[in-house]
Formats: C-alpha cells, structure tokens, sequence
C-alpha cells in the first residue's frame, strides 16, 4: 500500500526552498511562502508573494516549489501567486534576520507604516542607523540605496572598514 | 527530481513544465505574473476603464524602464548605474503585471508580451515625458522626480481602486516607488545646491521637463475605477478629488526644488497627449529597439 505524502511534508518540502537572491534564507524564512494547503483532490495548493513587483526570481521559485512538492510525491501541485497584502520585509523570521547577519548581511529594521494615501516626503533627515553584521559597530555609512539586487542597499562600516550589504526596510 | 540535495534552482528551469516545455525566446517567456491571482471584475466595475488605466500605467513603466536602462554603461558612477538599473527593474515588474491584467480585462486575452513586443507606437499611452532621450544625468533626475512624485501620489489612492487586482498592483508599487522619488529628490537636492555648474544643468533639464508637466498631471485615470470616491471619510483621498494627485505631486516638486535653490519655469504647456496616442518622433526608436529581437523571431522558443 503506498501511503499518500501529507500536507505536513508538503509544508516541509515548501518551507525548505532556497530563496534565489538571498540563497541563505528559504521562502519562509523570506516570508514569501504564504500558505501549504491540500485540496479535496489531493492536489497541493502553495501560495506565494513576490518580494519587488520586479523580482526576477518569482518564476523560478514558482518552478521550484513545483518540482521540489512533485520530487517529493505529490502528483498534482498549483502554485498560486498572492499580491496582497503586499509583502514587506517585516515579514522575515528571526531565524532568516538571525541567518543574514550570519552571512554578513545586515538585516532590515521595521519597515515604514503604509496607510492608503500620501507618502510624506523627507528631506535631508538622518537614516535609520544600521549595526555593521560584523563587528556590531553602529558607525556606519551607506554608500548606496540600491545594491547588486532590488532587495539590498551598500553599506561601509567605518570602525572594521568592511563594506557590507542591508537588506532595505520595504 | 534526479538529486533532491542541490540547491540551485535554476535547474528547475531545465526540466519539464506544466505548461509545455517550451518558452518563447524573447520577453519574459515565463508564466503570467498574475498566475494563480483571483482575476474575476467585481460588479459596477467598468473593465473597459481598468483596462486603460492599466494600459496608460503600464506602458509609463515600460517606457521609463527602457530608457532607464540605456543609463547602462553610462551612468556616471557605477551605484548610480545600479541604481537606476533597479529602478527600472521595479518598473518593468509593475508593467508586467498592468499588462496581464490588461490582457484580462480588455477582453482580448493577451498576455502580457503582447502588449510590450506586438504594438506601434501609436497604440502606446505613456506620457510623452516618459519617451524624451535622456540628454543630462540632470534630466534624468528631473524626469524620475516628477514621474515617480506623480506615481506615487496616483498609487497611493489607486490602493483603493475597486479593481482587487488594480489595488494590489498599486499597494505593492507604493513602497517601491517610494524609494524612487527617495533618489530622485536627494539628487535634486545635491545638483541643485551644489556646484555653479551642476545647478545650470538641473535649471536647463527643469526647462526642459516644464512644457510636458502638465500632460502629465492631467493624466487621472477615470474616476470609476478609483473606489477612493465612494470612501467613507470626508477626506480628500475618499472624496474623488480629482485635483489631489495633481496638488500632490506639485507640493512634493516644490518641497524638493524649492530645497534645492531651484524653481519650475512657468512655460505653455505643449499641446497634444501620449494618453492619446499623440507622442513625440522619439518613441518609434525607442520601441524599435526594444521590439526588434521579438519581431524578427516571433515563433522562436527555447
Ligand atoms: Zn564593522
């Protein structure tokens, strides 16, 4: 008799896809996976949110879910994508924020409130501090707002001299 | 799966899909961004007016994502490259998945690479501000200022639209396109008040802007598809102010110039609209050059 995989392995096989920018983080540490569901059917619902309505990635994470659930056995598997809410970066784990430092990544502090409506605009005021993944100092400098993907910002650390990569509040 | 221990996830490109095994060459060639989305139109929702509102909106970000990506190889420092490279990143995501909602409201079920590859430039309803050459590293910065101060402003409020998928559209585009404006102002600020010479230049880029601003604030999307109209609250958000986003991105440009020691010349506004498909002998190039592969090779798969 062969026994159907259960949605608490589905969930496990989903939960441990690499994320490909950040390939130290997996999607739920990220907070892209949304949601692991079995359908009456039998097939596997996975729910995903890109990270940047640009995120190049979002194909090949779909793709991948999809053959890591069929690698694992389950024969029918749909991926749907979830564009809301949005996803922030409030919405990585403390094991993914504890993992980026690890990798030398600084990670984001709380991302800014939205509410519907205007943005204020800010001229000229400090930005948010942040703590070199290094050497812990808190005297840093950005050197720029956008960095080798979408997600990150460059960073210098004045007191270790190391430069480093922050994954921006969003 | 041959090795369930490797990690790299791009191999999962090479094997089999449920959608056929083969992509077009050119484009995206992936899945629809909206795959798996709930696409269904809400009732008292026109989407004949999502549709244009997507289609204007879309074709803004793709246009600007072109000529944000011929900064390429020339920016003037490699961050700023970078910058403006991610920049265009977003915006190309955001047309994206305005087009694949396009595709589905306008009742003629094409797919987002339609819209991009298969239209002249006279089917195109970007802002004519968006198509101009890029002329200055100023230019660019005054450019990116306005559109994304008015984007921002119109995302805001569209994060109400009665449109689901409209909404989200915008309410993801939001945080993104503030860090935009973030860029484009700072710059404003640092050429602005910097040296004799950069402040010239970011003089003669506003000069140049000035004319096609006003195509640009005029440019609301119709007002049905904004649910803002219907809010509850009193305020001018859920009122249906037309003039809002339009007041919005003014104060924002003054706030920015007026820090910056600089001014918005006050010229005529210049007749004609790329909203209707009026636009400048700039934009035929630009499609060109980014519709030549796809055009030449409409069948090719790989
Ligand atoms: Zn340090």
């Amino acid at each position: 008799m062969v026994t159907a995989p259960s949605l608490h392995t589905a969930r496990r096989v989903a939960a441990e896809v690499p994320d490909p920018e950040l390939p130290m983080l997996t999607l739920a540490d990220l907070g892209v996976l949304r949601d692991v569901r079995l359908a009456s059917d039998g097939t596997v619902v996975a729910s995903l949110t890109p990270t940047y309505s640009g995120c190049p990635a979002m194909a090949e994470m779909r793709a991948d879910v999809a053959a890591r659930l069929r690698g694992a056995g389950f024969a029918k598997v749909e991926i749907r994508t979830v564009l809301d809410p949005p996803w922030s970066t409030d919405l990585i784990t403390a094991h993914g924020r504890r993992t980026l430092r690890e990798y030398g990544i600084a990670p984001p502090g709380p991302a800014p409130r939205r509410t519907p409506g205007p943005v204020p605009l800010v001229l000229g005021a400090p930005r948010l501090a942040v703590g070199c993944p290094r050497c812990g100092s808190a005297d840093t400098e950005e050197t720029s707002r956008f960095s080798a993907t979408a997600c990150k910002s460059l960073w210098r650390c004045r007191a270790c001299r190391e430069p480093f990569e922050h994954v921006k509040e969003l | 799966m041959s090795d369930d221990t490797d990690d790299h996830v791009y191999l999962s490109l090479a094997e089999g899909h449920d959608d056929g095994d083969s992509r077009w060459a050119f484009g995206t060639g992936f899945e629809d961004p909206l795959h798996g989305v709930d696409t269904s139109v809400p009732d008292g929702v026109d989407p004949a007016e999502v549709a244009a509102v997507c289609l204007a909106l879309g074709d803004d970000a793709l246009v600007s994502a072109q000529r944000l990506a011929q900064w390429c190889t020339r920016a003037p420092e490699l961050e700023e490259e970078v910058a403006l490279a991610n920049i265009g990143l977003d915006l190309l995501g955001q047309a994206r998945l305005l087009y694949a909602r396009c595709g589905q409201v306008d009742g003629s079920g094409r797919g987002e690479d339609a819209y991009a590859y298969t239209r002249d430039a006279a089917d195109f309803r970007n802002v004519r501000l968006a198509e101009l050459p890029d002329t200055d590293f100023a230019f660019c910065v005054v450019r990116l200022l306005v559109l994304s101060s008015w984007r921002l402003a119109l995302f805001g409020r569209l994060a109400l639209a009665a449109d689901p998928v409209l909404a989200a559209v915008a309410a993801k585009g939001v945080a993104e396109l503030a860090y935009h404006r973030q860029y484009a102002a700072d710059w404003a600020l640092r050429l602005g008040d910097g040296t004799e010479e950069s402040h010239r230049r970011m003089r003669a880029a506003l000069a140049e802007v000035a004319p096609y601003l006003d195509e640009v604030l005029e440019a609301e999307p119709p007002f049905a598809v904004r649910a803002d109209q219907a809010g509850p609250s009193g305020d001018a958000r859920h009122t249906g102010d037309a003039d809002a986003v339009r007041r919005e991105t003014l104060d924002v440009l003054g706030q920015v110039l007026s820090a910056a020691g600089l001014d918005l010349p006050a010229v005529p506004a210049l007749p004609g609209s790329g909203r209707r498909g009026e636009h400048t002998g700039h934009l035929a190039p630009l499609l060109a050059e980014l519709q030549s592969v796809a055009r030449a090779h409409p069948e090719a798969t790989w």
